[in-house]
C-alpha cells in the first residue's frame, strides 16, 4: 500500500488551470444561489428593521427590533406558535411511528411487495390541493364521510372546521396521509442496509421478530430516524399549503385562528394585511425556531450517541 | 368587481397563493415609476394613434368586456388597435401583483382595472403614476357623466386628482328563493315584500316568521349569513370604515356600530344559516335551499345564476327594496398607468369602454352578468330600464335597480375597507356558529383590524 503525500507546491500551480475552470462550471450555481437565496435573505433582514407596505414601498421607516418586539407581545404570534408546535406533533410523531412498522412490514419477503412499495408513495405524489378537497369533504361537519361513521357507531359528530382540536387534528391527518409513505421508503432503504447477518444471528439467540425489530432494526436506523425528525421538524415548521387550503384558500386558519400556523400567519401579515415588515420578521423568527429545534433534536441525538452502545452498527448521517 | 372577493378563492388560486408565499422572502426594487407626461390625443385621431398597436388590459375575476363583444366592436372603432387581457381571477391577488409592479414601476399593462377595495389606495398612494383624468381631453364632458359620488370614490379630496373612470356600480336590493317562502306560507311576490322589508327590524321580524313556520323545508334559513346583513348595513351608515378624510376609524363608525347591531340581533333570532360567504358551502347552498333570502347587489344576480344554474330559474326572485335604505356594494375604474407604453390609445380605449352606449351594452346584452351602469346617463337610458331577467321571475331589473341606483348613500372609502369587513364578517360567522358573545367578537374583530392598520 503506498501512502499519498500532499501534492508539492509545483503540482498544485500545474493543476491550477483545471481548477480556474471548475470555477467556472460552479458560477452559474452560485450566481442563481446569491440572487434567489442570499439576497432575499439579507433583504428580509433589513426589511424586517423597517415599517414597509408594498403600497408605500418607498417610504419606509426604520423600526430597529420594532417589529420583534410587537410580534413576541403580540397575541396572533404566541396563538400561530403554539399552533404549528401542537400540529407538528401530532403530525409528526404518528407519521414517523407509522411509517417505521410500514417499512418493516414492506422489508419482508411479501406477495406484490413491489406493489405496496409504490402505492405507499401514492399520496406523496398526489396534487396537496386535490388531496386537501377531498379531506374537505371528508371532513365536512354536515355531509362528511368521518362525522357519518361516527355516527354509525354511536358518537356525537364533530366540529372538523370549527373546533380548535378537531380542525387541528384534521389537519395534521392531510400532513400524516401525504408524508407516511414518503418516510417509510427512506425507512425501508436505511432498513436495507442493515446487515443482513446481524438478523441471522439474532434468530439463531431464538429472537423473534418484536426483538429483532427492537434491537436490530432500531439501533440500525437511527441516523435514518434522526434525519427524518430533522426534516419532519423543518416541515412541520413551515407548514402552510394544508392548513391554508383547508379554510377555502384563506389564512386566518379558522374564524379564530385556531389552525393558523406560522407560515400562515406570516403569509396573512405580508400579503392580505400588507405590512411586509411585520411579515419578514416572522420569517426571520421562523427561521430561528427551525435552526434551535435542529439543534436541540441533534444535541439530544449525539448525546444519547455517546452513552449509547449501538451508534456502531451504523453508518452516520451527517447533518 | 365584487366587494369581497378574497374570500371567493379556487383550488388554482390557492396554488398560486403557495407560490407566492414561497416568494415572501424575495424583496423588490423600489425606484419609483417616472412616467411620461400625457400626450395630446387628438393629433392622433380618435384612437389616440394611427400605427397598429397593440393594448393590453389588466383585469380580475370576470369584467365582461369580451363576454359582451366590446373588444370586437372596438376593432371596428379601431381597426388599428388590438386589444389583450391579462387576467387575474382574484382581486386580491390582482391588487398585489399591481402593487409589485407600481413599486418597481415596470410590467404595468396599458389599462389598469381598479376595484372598490383598493382605489382608496390608489388615490392616496399612488396617483401621481395614473393618468389624471382630469387632464385628458373631454375631461369634462367624461366628469359629468357619471354619478357624482363614483367619480369622487376616485378623486382626492380637492377633486383635483382622478385616477379611473367608472365601469360598473352595485346598488343593492333582496334577492329571495319565491318557492321557499310560499312554502313557509309567506308572502312571495315582489310588491308584497317591498312593504314588508322596508327596516331590517321588519326584515328580521318576518326571517322570524319563515323560521317558525312549520311548512318550510327543515334545513333551510331565512338569510344566508349575518354577514349579508352586516356588509349591507355598515354602508348606509354616514360612515362605514372610513372617516370622510379617508382615514381609516372603526370604533366611531355609525354604520359599523348600527350594521353590528342589526347582525347579531339577526344571529341571536337564529334567521342566519351561519354560511362564510363565498366559500364553498355557501356556493351549493344558492342551490340546496339552506337560505331563502340574500342581500343582493347588481353583480350577484349573475353570481347567483352562476351557483344555482338553470334547474333554479323561476324560482329565484328579487324584492325591489333594501331594508335601511338605498345603497351600494361593489364597483370598479379603469386607470391608465403614466409608465404605459401606448398612453394616448390607452385613454382613448377607456373613454370608449365607460361612454355611455357600451355601459348600456353591458346591461343589456344576453350574457350580462349584472353590470349596472356607473355613467348615469347610460343608467337613466331606456334600453337599461326596460331590462328585466328571466331567470329572476322576470323581474323588472332595470327599473328596480335604476330607482335605487338614483337614490343611493354612499360613504366615505378608506385604505383598508377590505380587511376590515373581512374580520368583522369572520366575527359574525363565531356568533352565528359558536355561540362567541357579541361584544367578545368585536374585540375580537377589533384586535385583528389592529394587525391590518398597525
Amino acid at each position: 500500500m503506498t501512502t499519498i503525500s500532499p501534492p508539492t507546491r509545483a503540482q498544485r500551480s500545474h493543476r491550477l488551470p483545471g481548477s480556474r475552470i471548475a470555477y467556472a462550471y460552479v458560477a452559474p450555481f452560485f450566481a442563481v444561489f446569491l440572487a434567489f437565496s442570499i439576497y432575499p435573505w439579507l433583504d428580509t433582514a433589513w426589511v424586517s428593521l423597517h415599517e414597509v407596505r408594498l403600497s408605500t414601498y418607498d417610504q419606509s421607516t426604520w423600526l430597529g427590533l420594532g417589529n420583534y418586539v410587537n410580534l413576541f407581545s403580540n397575541p396572533f404570534f404566541w396563538n400561530a406558535f403554539r399552533n404549528t408546535v401542537t400540529i407538528g406533533v401530532i403530525s409528526t410523531v404518528p407519521q414517523l411511528c407509522m411509517a417505521l412498522g410500514i417499512a418493516h412490514l414492506l422489508n419482508y419477503r411479501l406477495r406484490g411487495r413491489t406493489f405496496f412499495r409504490v402505492a405507499i408513495l401514492m399520496p406523496y405524489a398526489t396534487s396537496l390541493a386535490a388531496a386537501t378537497v377531498i379531506f374537505l369533504e371528508l371532513f365536512d361537519s354536515k355531509l362528511g364521510l368521518v362525522n357519518w361513521a361516527l355516527h354509525l357507531v354511536h358518537l356525537p359528530a364533530v366540529d372538523w372546521q370549527g373546533s380548535r382540536w378537531p380542525a387541528q387534528i384534521a389537519v395534521s391527518t392531510i400532513v400524516t396521509w401525504r408524508w407516511t409513505g414518503y418516510n417509510a421508503l427512506i425507512y425501508l432503504a436505511g432498513m436495507q442496509s442493515i446487515d443482513t447477518e446481524l438478523y441471522d444471528a439474532a434468530l439463531v439467540d431464538g429472537a423473534n421478530r418484536w426483538q429483532q425489530f427492537r434491537h436490530v432494526t432500531l439501533p440500525g436506523l437511527r441516523p435514518t430516524i434522526l434525519f427524518t425528525i430533522v426534516v419532519s421538524t423543518i416541515g412541520a415548521a413551515q407548514l402552510f399549503g394544508e392548513p391554508l387550503l383547508y379554510h377555502n384558500g384563506m389564512p386566518d386558519g379558522g374564524t379564530q385562528g385556531q389552525y393558523q400556523t406560522l407560515g400562515l400567519l406570516m403569509y396573512q401579515q405580508g400579503w392580505t394585511n400588507d405590512r411586509l415588515g411585520l411579515a419578514s420578521a416572522t420569517a426571520w423568527t421562523v427561521f430561528l425556531v427551525i435552526v434551535v429545534a435542529v439543534l436541540v433534536n441533534t444535541t439530544l441525538a449525539r448525546r444519547r450517541d455517546r452513552q449509547g452502545t449501538l451508534s456502531s452498527l451504523a453508518p452516520k448521517v451527517r447533518l | 368587481m365584487r366587494r369581497t372577493p378574497s374570500r371567493r378563492r379556487t383550488t388554482a388560486t390557492s396554488m398560486a397563493a403557495l407560490t407566492a408565499g414561497a416568494l415572501i422572502l424575495a424583496g423588490c426594487s423600489s425606484s419609483s415609476g417616472g412616467g411620461t407626461t400625457s400626450s395630446s390625443a387628438t393629433s392622433d385621431g380618435p384612437c389616440g394613434t394611427k400605427a397598429a398597436t397593440t393594448l393590453t388590459v389588466g383585469l380580475f375575476g370576470t369584467f365582461g368586456f369580451k363576454e359582451n363583444g366590446l373588444w370586437d366592436a372596438y376593432k371596428k372603432v379601431c381597426p388599428n388597435i388590438t386589444v389583450q387581457e391579462d387576467v387575474v381571477e382574484q382581486s386580491a391577488d390582482y391588487w398585489t401583483r399591481l402593487k409589485t409592479r407600481l413599486a418597481s414601476g415596470t410590467g404595468l399593462d396599458d389599462v389598469q382595472a381598479i376595484e372598490i377595495g383598493f382605489v382608496a389606495d390608489v388615490v392616496q398612494n399612488h396617483a401621481n403614476q395614473f393618468v389624471n383624468w382630469n387632464s385628458v381631453p373631454n375631461a369634462a364632458a367624461d366628469k359629468a357623466e357619471f354619478f357624482p359620488w363614483k367619480w369622487g370614490q376616485a378623486s382626492n379630496a380637492e377633486g383635483s386628482v382622478t385616477v379611473g373612470l367608472g365601469t360598473d356600480i352595485g346598488p343593492e336590493a333582496i334577492c329571495y328563493r319565491k318557492d321557499l317562502l310560499a312554502a313557509a306560507g309567506l308572502p312571495s311576490d315582489p310588491a308584497t315584500l317591498a312593504t314588508k322589508w322596508s327596516t331590517w327590524e321588519d326584515f328580521i321580524a318576518f326571517g322570524k316568521q319563515y323560521e317558525a313556520s312549520a311548512t318550510k323545508p327543515k334545513d333551510s334559513r331565512f338569510v344566508d349569513s349575518a354577514a349579508s346583513i352586516f356588509s349591507t348595513a355598515v354602508y348606509q351608515g354616514t360612515e362605514a370604515y372610513a372617516d370622510a378624510s379617508g382615514k381609516t376609524d372603526v370604533a366611531n363608525s355609525d354604520g359599523v356600530k348600527s350594521a353590528w347591531g342589526y347582525a347579531t340581533q339577526a344571529a341571536a333570532a337564529k334567521v342566519t344559516a351561519g354560511l362564510q360567504q363565498f366559500s364553498p358551502p355557501w356556493n351549493k347552498a344558492f342551490s340546496s335551499g339552506s337560505f331563502a333570502t340574500i342581500a343582493c347587489p347588481t353583480w350577484m344576480m349573475g353570481y347567483i345564476q352562476g351557483q344555482a344554474g338553470p334547474t333554479y330559474a323561476g324560482k329565484w326572485a328579487i324584492a325591489p327594496v333594501l331594508p335601511g335604505g338605498a345603497t351600494n356594494w361593489g364597483g370598479s375604474w379603469l386607470g391608465v398607468p403614466k409608465a404605459a407604453k401606448n398612453q394616448a390609445a390607452a385613454v382613448a380605449l377607456v373613454q370608449w369602454l365607460s361612454a355611455k352606449d357600451q355601459q348600456v351594452t353591458m346591461w343589456t346584452s344576453a350574457k350580462q352578468g349584472g353590470h349596472f351602469p356607473s355613467n348615469s346617463h347610460a343608467a337613466a337610458d331606456s334600453s337599461v330600464a326596460s331590462a328585466t331577467s328571466a331567470y329572476f321571475d322576470n323581474a323588472p331589473v332595470g327599473t328596480l335597480f335604476g330607482a335605487i341606483a338614483g337614490k343611493m348613500k354612499v360613504p366615505p372609502i378608506g385604505l383598508y375597507d377590505t380587511q376590515i369587513q373581512n374580520a368583522l364578517t369572520t366575527q359574525l360567522t363565531n356568533v352565528e356558529t359558536k355561540g362567541t358573545a357579541p361584544d367578545k367578537a368585536f374585540a375580537d374583530a377589533l384586535a385583528a383590524i389592529k394587525q391590518v392598520t398597525g
